[in-house]
């Protein structure tokens, strides 16, 4: 897995990218304007995980995600507009306003949820690969998780029992040092989460996560062995967060103004477009192209959205159930 | 019809919806080739292989929400607890992920999970192994509970929990598993929100749940010499709950006693007595009763497990007492 990807995919894993650093500026706008009515977890600094996973991913493989996981939504394919309309609280939002940023769900590509709560997407990962297993799909059931879920008990049974069944499963680890502000250097007396997978006799690979072509190769071998039924990989992505934990929250008191300036020079959309146009100096136009392309997409996707409407009270209590009543 | 106990006759409608549904498989400690701690799934090892009966380690919040993903991606998981004490340590999985699931996903995502496991007090089984927790599920949008009373609707209702596409906490109590009784052959699916009227009677309307059916039925026996009428309600579903033949019954006698094992404080028997005040308060002649088990953790010496549940002197002394008003 050491070749480049051809053109087609490099510019496919640049619109990601920008896809999902679009949107969460628009998201952050849009919190400030007051159009998000509750929480708000941006991916920046962390989106060549999400884009380098997701690319190897068919629409019927499962993604199950967490508290920061706009990135994964819209890597997976989530049109941007359903993304923000969800946190608009509308009803064109993906999951038609129910869920809000923590509940993106849109089942039909594979989106699982994202989640209010760390460490379940672990064990829902392993419960995709599992069906996939059974039913003999061939599917891949993919967890992305932070460094805050690896000392949660979710986290090894989880891992645990995609090994001992030998489940189709990738476990990605976006470790961005601080799960809040607890720092990961605090919470763990082993700094490294890749090592765990020993404990599980899975291979366990440690990458620059802000690195997306490091992050492909990687997740692309996982996705191979899943397939070809070797069972789970864990991946730990080692990344940075260059906004607050949350919109509206502050950002200071647990790590340093240099430690985030350091992190923001080695921004993953800048070193993919570095290392493409150093590769190849006739590429600018098309990545110039892409990225207004992208910005278009990601402006009609918030017009769209402040213009949906709310829906129904009347609604609030549907499809609790199968069967209503 | 043929005579055989309660656990033979679940093993049936196990075992048939097993070959006719290739998506079913079961998890748990020791249902694979041990056939299950109460032979649950005696020979189904033999039929169907590790994968559908698939013994796990101890770790029941990793099942659950391996088996929550499952069901999420096309399977339809059996999670069998042998003790249902054992779900605690699954809550989180189960009250924020299984049961919000298709709510979250406005309802494109089904939870097809049948939870089942041993309740009750018993046997010396002392107080990490004689929970019921019924009530705890009943308060939770998302859940189905069954609580079947004899082996012919034990048949029926985890049939139906076969077929349904919601989540069912399906509860048998262990007094129950080794009583016999007549079970129809093939295949049927008991409705679920249908109480059953197991006796009929004019004097007093008794609410029986799960394990006090019988002795219900046992009582009114006697209580028949002495001309007092009584009518049995078993429920058999607490969610959904059929209230309208509660309210019929309680139409016609205008006396009701509730009869639960389980905690009074909060529990199933002060929703019907609200319930019953509040669509039916002009049909009572007498405040109603409520006999239940005394609000403290199950000790295990036979002289304290007995006194903790009401025995029949204190049943027919309810009984006399609600007639006298």
């Amino acid at each position: 897995m050491n070749e480049f990807p051809d053109d087609e995919q490099l510019f496919s894993l640049y619109r990601t990218l920008l896809t999902i650093r679009y949107t969460e500026e628009q998201l952050a706008r849009s919190f400030l304007a007051g159009l998000v009515h509750g929480a708000c977890h941006t991916y920046v600094g962390e989106e060549a995980v999400a884009t380098g996973v997701c690319a190897h991913l068919r629409r019927d493989d499962s993604v199950f995600s967490t508290h920061r996981g706009h990135g994964h939504a819209l890597a997976k394919g989530v049109p941007p507009r359903e993304v923000i309309a969800e946190l608009f609280g509308r009803e064109t939002g993906c999951s038609r306003g129910r869920g809000g940023s923590m509940h993106l769900f849109s089942p039909e590509i594979g989106m699982m949820g994202t989640s209010g709560i760390v460490g379940p997407c672990i064990l829902q990962a392993a419960g995709a690969g599992f069906s996939a297993k059974l039913l003999g799909t061939n599917r891949v059931g993919t967890a992305f998780f932070g460094d805050g879920a690896v000392n949660n008990g979710a986290f090894h049974e989880g891992l645990n029992l995609a090994a001992i069944y030998q489940l189709p499963v990738l476990f990605v680890c976006e470790n961005n040092l601080y799960a809040t502000e607890i720092a990961f250097s605090y919470a763990s007396k082993n700094p490294s989460v890749a090592s765990r997978a020993q404990a599980y006799n899975m291979p366990g690979i440690e990458v620059d996560g802000n690195d997306v072509l490091a992050v492909y190769r990687a997740a692309g071998e996982a996705v191979r062995r899943a397939r070809a039924g070797e069972g789970p990989t864990l991946i730990e992505c080692k990344t940075y967060r260059t906004r607050a934990h949350a919109e509206g929250m502050r950002d200071a008191g647990y790590r340093t103004v240099e430690e985030i300036e350091s992190w923001k020079q080695r921004d993953p959309i800048k070193m993919f477009r570095e290392r493409l146009t150093t590769r190849n100096a006739a590429v600018v136009s098309v990545l110039d192209a892409i990225e207004a392309q992208v910005r278009a997409t990601v402006s009609e996707a918030a017009v769209f959205a402040e213009k949906s409407p709310y829906p129904d009270g009347n609604t609030a209590a549907t499809h609790i159930y199968s069967m209503e009543g | 019809m043929r005579e055989m106990t309660f656990s033979q006759a679940t093993h049936e409608a196990l075992s048939d919806a097993m070959a006719e549904d290739p998506t079913i498989f079961v998890v748990g400690e020791g249902i694979g080739p041990r056939g299950g701690n109460f032979n649950t799934t005696v020979g189904l090892y033999e039929k169907y292989g590790p994968m559908r009966l698939c013994d796990t380690p101890i770790c029941e919040r990793g099942f659950i929400g391996l088996c929550t993903g499952a069901a999420m991606t096309g399977a339809r998981p059996v999670v069998d607890f042998m003790f249902i004490d054992f779900i605690l340590d699954g809550m989180g999985e189960l009250i924020n992920q299984t049961a919000k699931m298709q709510y979250m996903s406005s309802g494109r995502l089904r939870m097809p999970m049948l939870l089942r496991g041993c309740i009750g007090i018993g046997n010396s089984a002392a107080t990490h192994h004689s929970g019921s927790y019924y009530s705890i599920f009943t308060h939770i949008p998302g859940f189905r509970v069954a609580l079947p009373s004899n082996p012919a609707d034990a048949k029926g209702l985890l049939a139906s929990a076969l077929k349904t596409d919601d989540p069912v906490i399906f509860l048998e109590h262990k007094i129950l598993l080794s009583q016999k009784g007549l079970v129809p052959e093939g295949r049927y699916e008991t409705p679920f929100g249908q109480a059953s009227v197991v006796r009929e009677g004019t004097d007093l309307t008794v609410v029986a749940l799960t394990v006090m059916v019988k002795r219900a039925l046992d009582i009114a026996g006697q209580l028949a010499s002495e001309g007092i009428s009584a009518e049995i309600i078993d429920p058999r579903t607490v969610a959904p709950l059929d209230m309208d033949t509660i309210l019929a019954s309680v139409n016609k006698t205008g006396r009701v006693l509730i009869l639960d094992e389980t905690f009074m404080p909060c529990g199933i028997g002060a929703e019907i007595a609200a319930q019953v005040v509040d669509r039916a308060f002009d049909d009572l002649d007498a405040p109603i009763r409520r006999l239940n088990g005394e609000h403290v953790p199950t000790p295990y010496s036979p002289s304290l497990e007995r006194a903790i549940v009401p025995d029949n002197d204190r049943i027919v002394r309810e009984i006399r007492a609600l007639l006298a008003e």
